[in-house]
């Protein structure tokens, strides 16, 4: 019963914030924006924010990372410091455009959108919908149903910047842009990002996002990303979590494919509070593929909650979607991944695993992988584990001089490294399996020579 | 038996036989040879009905009846054995059951009553024992799990149990290492009898040497582009295919 | 598949329900309707001691507050539940037991279902309880069995024979309180089966009920209790049909197991309740508890169904694993053909150290059918080295229908090994041809190779059930591919 008032009171103070500063919202923002939001802030007053009795949150106490108290703002505050001389990527040859976000804004000291050789433009959000309010309307909130989920509807109410890149047809390459979101307060806050993606025919794109936090604050992000795949387009998209263990964050991503489009969509956890991703995939046009894929190193009380829903609807696609788990001290984990195969998608090939690995008797971990499928012409399978390291195999390896503590580093190391192979831009590749290795033997896995020392800083 | 006239088929719109002649008389061995993607497979499922293929020209008549008029089960009843080249595995249907449905099936086709359990199962154990079978294949499911090898052995286990009048083996010999193609070809060899006749497709010599036919075709870009006795095969062997398509070409 | 199979496929997936007719018997019913006056007439038509009448008003009271369970993939048009039947039992049957006293008609209907009440004529080696509309009619093998001291009886004489009984375990495996329509059971159940296995014994048959509905409008609520003491074993069989009505029909029914140490129950059943018209018009919703709780160690409770019947159904056989080393085993094959929804599965939860358990699951679709898996596997903190496997399929025949798999795994000790698997597909078109190139038409084809795929879980039926079992699932849709 509290819990019930609790989320009605939760739910009114969000939708107070918005009718209190509606007006500066919309006079700050551009019409792309404005023109849903309304809509949006309606659906959100029907669903709010969503608690246990929503099927999909059964799993995650959503409501009780908004119930501490954290500071909202509409506008971008100054940063006090110049990020640059904070946060430093050092990855040896990860050669990429960069993408600063400070708290879900565009970082104000960097050109807000470049063109690039070639036409690809990377920036401002916010600053996109202004220059080319066309193109952005064509693809804004065109996947991001706000109404089926109460944090999209929250977003979408309140969304002002955030990421923009657009590749443009037959443009892209190997050139990653890379999207840094940065977290930085002297106090506790509460951030929201919108962020947009899109890949037109025959068009490359090679994203990769890190989410840091560089102050020991409390953090709650609730981002959305959009990404439009065109025909015979490419995407690999990698993101890493890795903020501090007071930082909760709500990621949604909507992947809308077309004909002959494929797509890689991994998600690397490693440091974090309560995290929740969300990834809906829509396979609309003929022979799209994507993959779908994640792994989650967690521990102490550190909470991975993974919802995947891939919407076969159109022939002859394929997916597969593999997340792994490794669950230490009383961290808790949930993963959901539903396959929908409507009746027109014949010739579908989809493929779903969820593997754990429980560390301890304190661990827990609930896992619901769901087919739904309406055609008959298919090759769908799934399956789940929860289990140990094998103690057959740390023998064997104990067995050839190798200590037990070193062999369990070893197994952990290779249960993880089916999702770490497949990140295709090899520096990152090689830079994020030393983190999941320094992450696994417990050693701050943080970037070298980003100074996030968030115990000191601010 | 079987007398095939300018048969034509294409698969998805692409003709891979163009105009196919062959007569088979009872007792008579067959060998059909060609390079890969001659159409070799192409003509042993067409002629056992597999509906990937649309029959585009010509015609095939078997013991006087039109052959291509007939939907693959009646062209089985009738006598037509077709040995996979890839045997499909069907879980969970027992050897068993599955040949006990396939005999009677015939039985019912030719008037006969359907046989009793004692009988089917004296049958079965007398043909293995003639194809030197392992018994435990009975209660195995169709192909499931079974090598390359036990998957061709069951079907020649098969060929012996339905007694064709004509049996087409399509490229038994693939994947077999040399005693399992021998074991493979004595129990074809133990099959032969005046009054039924085969069709061997095979890509190499050497199930020849085992299996010996008494015309040996060569088919090239869907037609026979030659065809003699046991000895074109070894001058194959010896030239290779591309003489055949360069003496065709010229 | 080619578009000649489509006539195949009709005319086989059209194939009748051949328990469809009706007997014409003298009814003694209730009016229809639900209240409290109702529930406390059934208990005095059955002349309830007082206690059962509590059970059953406390119940009735209960279902009241609650609302009908919507997480099913099903769409159930809302069911009125003050127009159905809760008592109808047929007037002529005098509840001697004895043979000769049964109405003739009675035992004709019994024996057009094949199920001869004449011990006699039975098959050997099993004893039948069978259950017309809200009463048993008839319970063979009755004394023979309790020379063992085994008593097998309906329900309702259980109530009278052995109240001790029955005021120990019944509600102790599903209370009222589990669901709505167990609350709804709990409080108008009419008849079922009682079956208890002393220490030791091994029931020398196998025991079965079979439940007829036959009066129209009219509800079934049965109610089965088994009890397996130390080192007892039983194995129990159900079977149900029902008349071919334009009315849809419910059917909501509780059964509870008990295993005690070292003790095992087998419990099987072939649900062929009629499922309704091609069009989906009529047929029976089935909504049924079962659970089973191994209580002691090392005690096994096993579920085996073959779900071919009703329009809807709404089932999860359970088995509670409390004992250590104690074992569940989960084997189903449900089949949904036409406009037939069945949302099925079970429910392993794992509290006993060294507990075991297997789910094998096989769903067939047809026709326009809705067959979903839902099954939760839950390892509970203490529960240490707890094993689960599951295998789940789907069978599609046909673009029309659809195979969903919702399982939920739950695992909260770090010893336990969990897995779980499933796939879906079709018959594969070069199996089909394979068949008819040995001689073997597309039709018998499918029907070989549909139970070729449910062999797994037919095998595990006893032997007489499992050839029945094996016609029905031919009759049900073999040959229907798409």
């Amino acid at each position: 019963m509290e819990a019930v008032s609790e989320k009605i009171t939760l739910d009114n103070q969000l939708t107070d914030w918005y009718f209190t500063n509606r007006d500066q919202l919309m006079s700050s923002s551009n019409s792309v924006f404005n023109s849903v939001r309304p809509a949006a802030m309606e659906s959100f007053r029907k669903l709010g924010i969503p608690d246990s009795s929503f099927e999909n949150y059964k799993s995650t106490n959503i409501p009780k990372v908004f119930l501490s108290p954290l500071h909202k703002y509409i506008e971008q505050r100054k940063i006090l410091f110049a990020v640059e001389d904070l946060f430093h990527c050092d990855i040896p040859e990860l050669d990429t455009e960069l993408v600063l976000l400070v708290n879900g804004w565009f970082y104000e000291n960097r050109p807000r959108l470049q063109v690039l050789p070639g036409g690809m433009i990377i920036g401002s959000m916010a600053e996109a919908a202004k220059e080319y309010p066309d193109l952005i309307k064509q693809h804004y909130s065109k996947y991001a149903d706000y109404e089926k989920d109460g944090l999209v509807a929250l977003n979408t109410a309140f969304a002002q910047d955030g990421t923009f890149i657009y590749v443009p047809k037959g443009a892209g390459g190997d050139r990653a842009v890379q999207i840094v979101n940065v977290l930085l307060s002297p106090e506790d806050l509460f951030v929201q990002h919108r962020n947009l993606v899109i890949v037109e025919d025959n068009a490359t794109a090679r994203v990769v996002v890190c989410d840091h936090s560089l102050s020991a604050r409390h953090f709650l992000t609730n981002s959305v990303t959009e990404i439009y795949l065109g025909p015979n387009s490419h995407l690999d998209y990698v993101k890493l979590q890795n903020e501090n263990d007071n930082s909760n964050q709500i990621a949604t991503s909507f992947v809308h494919q077309e004909r002959g489009s494929d797509a890689v969509f991994n998600t690397i956890t490693l440091h974090g509070g309560l995290i929740r991703n969300n990834v809906y995939t829509r396979l609309n046009g003929e022979g799209a593929s994507n993959q779908t894929l994640g792994l989650s190193l967690v521990d102490e009380t550190q909470h991975i909650d993974s919802y995947t829903f891939v919407d076969h609807a159109a022939p002859n696609c394929n997916s597969h979607q593999n997340f792994k788990y490794i669950l230490d001290d009383q961290a808790t984990a949930a993963f959901t991944g539903r396959i929908l195969v409507r009746q027109n998608a014949q010739k579908t090939i989809a493929y779903q695993a969820n593997n754990n690995i429980l560390m301890t008797s304190e661990a827990r971990v609930n896992t619901k992988p769901q087919l739904e499928i309406y055609a008959d012409d298919v090759k769908c399978s799934h399956g789940a584990t929860v289990g140990q390291l094998d103690p057959n195999a740390i023998f064997y390896l104990q067995s050839r001089g190798i200590s037990k503590r070193e062999a369990r580093l070893l197994l952990m190391y290779a249960f993880g490294h089916e999702i770490l192979n497949k990140i295709s831009v090899e520096p990152l590749r090689v830079r994020l399996s030393d983190l999941v290795d320094k992450r696994l033997r417990g050693e701050l896995s943080r970037c070298n020579s980003c100074p996030l020392h968030c115990q000191e800083t601010c | 038996m079987l007398s095939i006239r300018n048969l034509k088929a294409a698969i998805n719109g692409r003709e891979i036989l163009k105009g196919i002649n062959l007569e088979v008389k009872e007792g008579e061995v067959h060998a059909i040879m060609g390079p890969n993607g001659s159409g070799k497979s192409t003509l042993a499922s067409v002629l056992a009905g597999r509906d990937l293929f649309t029959v585009t020209g010509g015609e095939v008549l078997f013991e006087g009846k039109n052959l291509l008029d007939l939907s693959p089960e009646v062209r089985a009843r009738a006598g037509i054995f077709l040995g996979f080249q890839y045997p499909v595995e069907i879980p969970g249907v027992s050897m068993t059951n599955f040949m006990r449905t396939a005999i009677n099936e015939q039985r019912k086709y030719r008037g006969l009553p359907e046989m009793n359990a004692t009988e089917f199962l004296k049958l079965m154990r007398d043909k293995k024992a003639l194809m030197e079978i392992d018994s435990a294949l009975a209660s195995r499911s169709v192909n499931e799990g079974f090598s390359g090898g036990e998957k061709k052995k069951n079907e020649i286990f098969q060929m012996a149990m339905l007694e064709p009048r004509l049996a087409i083996l399509d490229e038994t010999d693939s994947g077999l290492d040399i005693d399992a193609l021998k074991t493979v070809a004595t129990g074809v060899n133990r099959l032969r009898r005046p009054d039924n006749a085969m069709i061997v497709i095979t890509h190499y010599q050497r199930l020849l040497d085992y299996i010996v036919p008494d015309f040996v075709h060569v088919l090239s870009g869907g037609r026979i582009v030659k065809s003699g006795d046991k000895t074109l095969a070894y001058e194959l062997e010896e030239k290779g295919y591309d003489w055949i398509k360069e003496e065709n070409e010229e | 598949m080619n578009g000649d199979q489509d006539p195949i496929i009709k005319q086989v997936t059209q194939g009748d329900y051949k328990y469809g007719f009706v007997t014409e018997l003298d009814n003694d019913a209730l009016p229809k309707g639900l209240n409290e006056d109702i529930v406390r007439r059934i208990s005095a038509k059955k002349e309830e001691p007082e206690w059962l009448l509590e059970i059953r008003l406390k119940a009735f009271r209960y279902w009241l507050t609650m609302k009908k369970p919507e997480w099913a993939h099903l769409k159930i048009p809302p069911i009125d539940y003050q127009d159905i039947i809760y008592y109808s039992a047929p007037k002529n049957n005098k509840p001697t037991g004895s043979f000769e006293d049964v109405d003739p008609e009675l035992l004709k209907t019994f024996d057009k279902l094949g199920i001869p009440l004449d011990e006699q004529k039975h098959l050997s080696g099993f004893a039948v309880d069978a259950v017309m509309d809200s009463i048993s009619v008839k319970t063979t093998f009755k004394e023979s069995l309790g020379e063992l001291g085994i008593i097998f009886s309906s329900f309702s004489d259980a109530v009278r024979e052995h109240p001790d009984l029955i005021k120990k375990y019944m509600g102790s495996v599903v209370p009222y309180r589990d669901n709505f329509y167990a609350a709804l059971n709990s409080a108008v159940f009419s008849d079922g089966s009682f079956v208890y296995i002393p220490k030791g014994v091994r029931c020398p048959m196998e025991l079965s009920t079979y439940f007829r509905i036959n009066a129209a409008n009219t509800g079934q609520f049965e109610r089965t209790l088994i009890v397996a003491e130390e080192g007892a074993y039983v194995s129990y069989l159900e079977g149900c049909t029902a008349p071919m009505r334009d009315e849809n029909q419910l059917h909501a029914a509780i059964v509870e197991i008990v295993a005690h140490t070292d003790a095992e129950v087998k419990y099987s059943t072939v649900q062929n309740w009629y499922p309704g018209d091609k069009n989906g018009l009529g047929g029976i919703f089935n909504f049924v508890t079962k659970r089973g709780i191994c209580l002691g160690d090392r005690s096994k409770i096993s579920w085996t169904q073959v779900e071919t019947g009703s329009a809807v159904t709404w089932k999860y056989p359970s088995c509670i694993l409390r004992g250590e080393s104690s074992v569940g085993e989960f084997y189903s094959v449900a089949v949904t053909n036409n406009h037939q929804q069945a949302d099925t599965g079970t429910k392993m939860i794992h509290i006993g150290k060294n507990t075991r358990s297997t789910i094998v699951s096989k769903g067939i679709s047809a026709g326009k059918g809705q067959n979903s898996y839902r099954g939760l596997v839950r390892v509970v903190k203490n529960a240490d080295n707890a094993r689960n496997y599951s295998q789940c399929d789907s069978l599609l025949l046909g673009d029309q229908c659809g195979a969903h798999t919702f399982p939920y795994i739950e695992v909260d000790n770090e010893t336990a090994v969990v897995e779980h698997e499933a796939t879906t597909s079709k018959i594969g078109e070069d199996q089909i041809f394979y068949c008819n190139q040995r001689g073997i038409d597309t039709e018998t084809a499918i029907g070989l190779i549909v139970n070729g795929y449910a062999r797994e879980v037919l095998n595990k039926l006893p032997m007489e059930f499992a050839v029945e079992a094996q016609k029905l699932l031919q009759i049900s849709l073999e040959g229907s591919v798409g």
